[in-house]
């Protein structure tokens, strides 16, 4: 009899053994912010060239498959009366393509360290869906992931250049700030307590980056004089790139195409 | 069912149950991974900070997979209290009570190695679990995790017909070979689940693995049409490993089907859990037929009624060595 409490007791240690985990899980690594040493250079809005353009969808729109979110009741009730659609692919309603994430992928001077843009970033968690589903950043900069839900989410973005973390939230936690040291187009991130929430993040090196929105266009700004690859990127339909040339104070238009 | 077995009747039967309830384990694991919920429970061994967490979307599969790997262990680990002292009485009854005639010992040599054995495997599941949650899913980790629980599941059933045919003897070298080719199957299934690896490889080492199950069931059965003990067990075998086949072919086709589907589907999550199941239950059934095709198993009959026929067949109650089984 004492050989099995032994056991039983060997057994329950070693199972939950480390108790006190309520420690959140590890989190994100991150590289400095700015460089170290000298001035980080911001974009000449002023005196530096633009570049605007649109994502336009051609063919048939696709029909988007309706999120089943019954495996979490607060879930359901956010979506009442309107049962949200994946957003896997967002027309909107002049043809355009939301959630495409735009940057400057080559062109850009080699040894030049740019500085972070101001203004917070942010991803919600809200009716159990990542708002926005698409954003960008820059290298080293902070952005912040809030629970707008009645309900708990985990946030697990998968990078394969950045570190890998895995973090809870619950209802009316604070909002937690995180950043990634390095540049990677894209991050996919996802909830494993509700499986259709899925957003991306692209981080890159440098502040010349834009997201598409409800009308479809981008706008890119401050960009010094020089010859530049573009790239667009959709979850769905994968990446897509273009040259321009963009002098000082001048204004280019590119426009990006996908089809159904 | 009488088995002159070396077991006692209680044992036999707690350590049938070990096994059923690994079994279940065994699906609530593919339940994890088939909803894509192993990460919903971002902290170990605690669940969102406590004994119990709130159990919605993911959370639901991933914590009740913890509670059962922990009961799971904690009943291995009695399993293993119980057939490390279970000692036969000298007038050849059991503790039960059962008589065995001709019985060999108690299986407190091989069969007590198994059960520790089955200890350490779960115990190292369990710490493999904590490592892909504390370590945000490591490949390795996890592939790890789904091969010890088969292994897991294996050493269960080995423990189980242990307990009804002994455990000392020769192997035979086909049904051995058998098994491990299933268990391969079952590592690279976990490798295409967790993307390290194309479907190419799972499936041709489907074709290898079922050629081999053939090979060594087909000769087993045709040797022993008239014995049961070898019979049923080879055509379980057979049976449970056909329709693992198709078992992989319906989940290959759910994953082409719903592969832009935006969160798991029933019918995808139904065929991979199924598939993932009925792996376990043929590795596990290769297991049972290899211990059972040993010369020695079941040699409390051995001997006196076994008849081998001008043909090769062996008839009788007895156990049937396959005719390339060692002497």
């Amino acid at each position: 009899m004492k050989k099995i409490w032994m056991g039983a007791v060997l057994a329950g240690s070693l199972t939950l053994g480390g108790c006190g985990g309520d420690k959140p899980a590890e989190t994100a690594k991150t590289e400095a912010t700015a460089p170290a040493g000298g001035a980080a250079a911001t974009p000449d809005e002023a005196n530096g060239g633009t570049i605007t353009g649109k994502v336009a969808f051609a063919g048939e729109k696709p029909k988007m498959a309706t999120l089943d979110m019954s495996a979490n009741p607060a879930c359901e009730r956010a979506h009442k009366g309107s049962p949200q659609k994946s957003e896997e692919v967002v027309v909107n309603e002049n043809g355009t393509l939301k959630y495409t994430f735009v940057w400057v992928k080559s062109g850009l001077p080699a040894d030049k360290q740019w500085a972070v843009p101001a203004g917070t970033t942010s991803l919600d968690q809200n009716g159990c869906m990542y708002k926005p589903r698409v954003i960008g950043l820059m290298t080293g900069q902070n952005f912040e992931i809030k629970n707008s839900d009645p309900t708990n989410h985990n946030i697990h973005p998968q990078p394969t250049v950045n570190t890998d973390w895995n973090e809870s939230q619950s209802p009316g936690q604070a909002p937690m700030t995180k950043s990634f040291g390095r540049q990677e187009v894209m991050i996919p991130v996802k909830c494993n307590v509700h499986p259709w929430m899925r957003a991306y993040i692209g981080v890159v090196g440098h502040p010349f980056f834009a997201v598409t929105g409800d009308d479809g266009t981008f706008t890119i700004k401050g960009l010094p004089p020089g010859t530049y690859v573009i790239q667009s990127w959709h979850e769905k339909y994968g990446p897509m790139e273009q040259t321009v040339t963009v002098g000082a104070k001048e204004s280019k238009t590119v426009e990006f195409s996908y089809k159904s | 069912m009488h088995l002159n077995s070396v077991g006692s009747l209680w044992l036999r039967r707690y350590a049938m149950f070990v096994a059923c309830c690994t079994f279940g384990l065994v699906i609530a694991g593919g339940l994890v991974t088939s909803n894509d919920a192993a990460l919903s429970v971002p902290d170990w061994p605690l669940s969102w900070g406590r004994l119990v967490p709130t159990l919605e979307g993911g959370i639901r599969y991933e914590f009740a997979h913890r509670v059962a790997a922990m009961l799971v262990g904690l009943l291995t680990v009695g399993l293993a209290l119980a057939v490390g002292t279970e000692k036969p009485l000298p007038d050849g009854r059991g503790s039960d009570g059962t008589t065995h005639l001709h019985a060999e010992p108690r299986p407190s040599g091989s069969g007590s190695w198994l059960a520790w054995a089955a200890v350490a495997v779960v115990l190292a599941q369990a710490a493999l679990g904590g490592v892909a949650v504390r370590f945000v899913t490591p490949a390795w980790a996890t592939i790890a995790h789904a091969a010890l629980g088969q292994l897991f599941f294996a050493i269960l059933v080995a423990i189980c017909v242990g307990l009804y045919a002994g455990y000392g003897g020769g192997w035979a070298a086909p049904t051995v070979v058998c098994t491990v080719a299933l268990f391969s199957q079952t590592i690279l299934g976990a490798c295409v689940r967790y993307g390290v690896m194309t479907p190419v490889a799972h499936i041709v080492g489907a074709l290898f693995a079922t050629m081999l199950v053939m090979w060594a069931g087909l000769n087993i059965l045709l040797q022993n049409l008239e014995n049961p003990r070898l019979r049923r067990p080879a055509l379980v075998l057979l049976s449970i490993t056909f329709s693992q086949v198709f078992l992989g072919i319906g989940s290959y086709m759910a994953r082409i089907v719903y592969a832009g589907a935006p969160q798991p589907m029933p019918v995808l999550v139904l065929f991979t859990v199924a598939h993932v199941a009925v792996g376990s239950l043929a590795v596990g059934a290769a297991v049972a037929l290899a211990m059972l095709a040993r010369p020695n198993a079941f040699r409390v009959h051995g001997g006196t009624g076994c008849r081998r026929t001008p043909g090769g067949r062996s008839t009788g109650c007895c156990c049937c060595i396959p005719s390339w089984a060692p002497a």
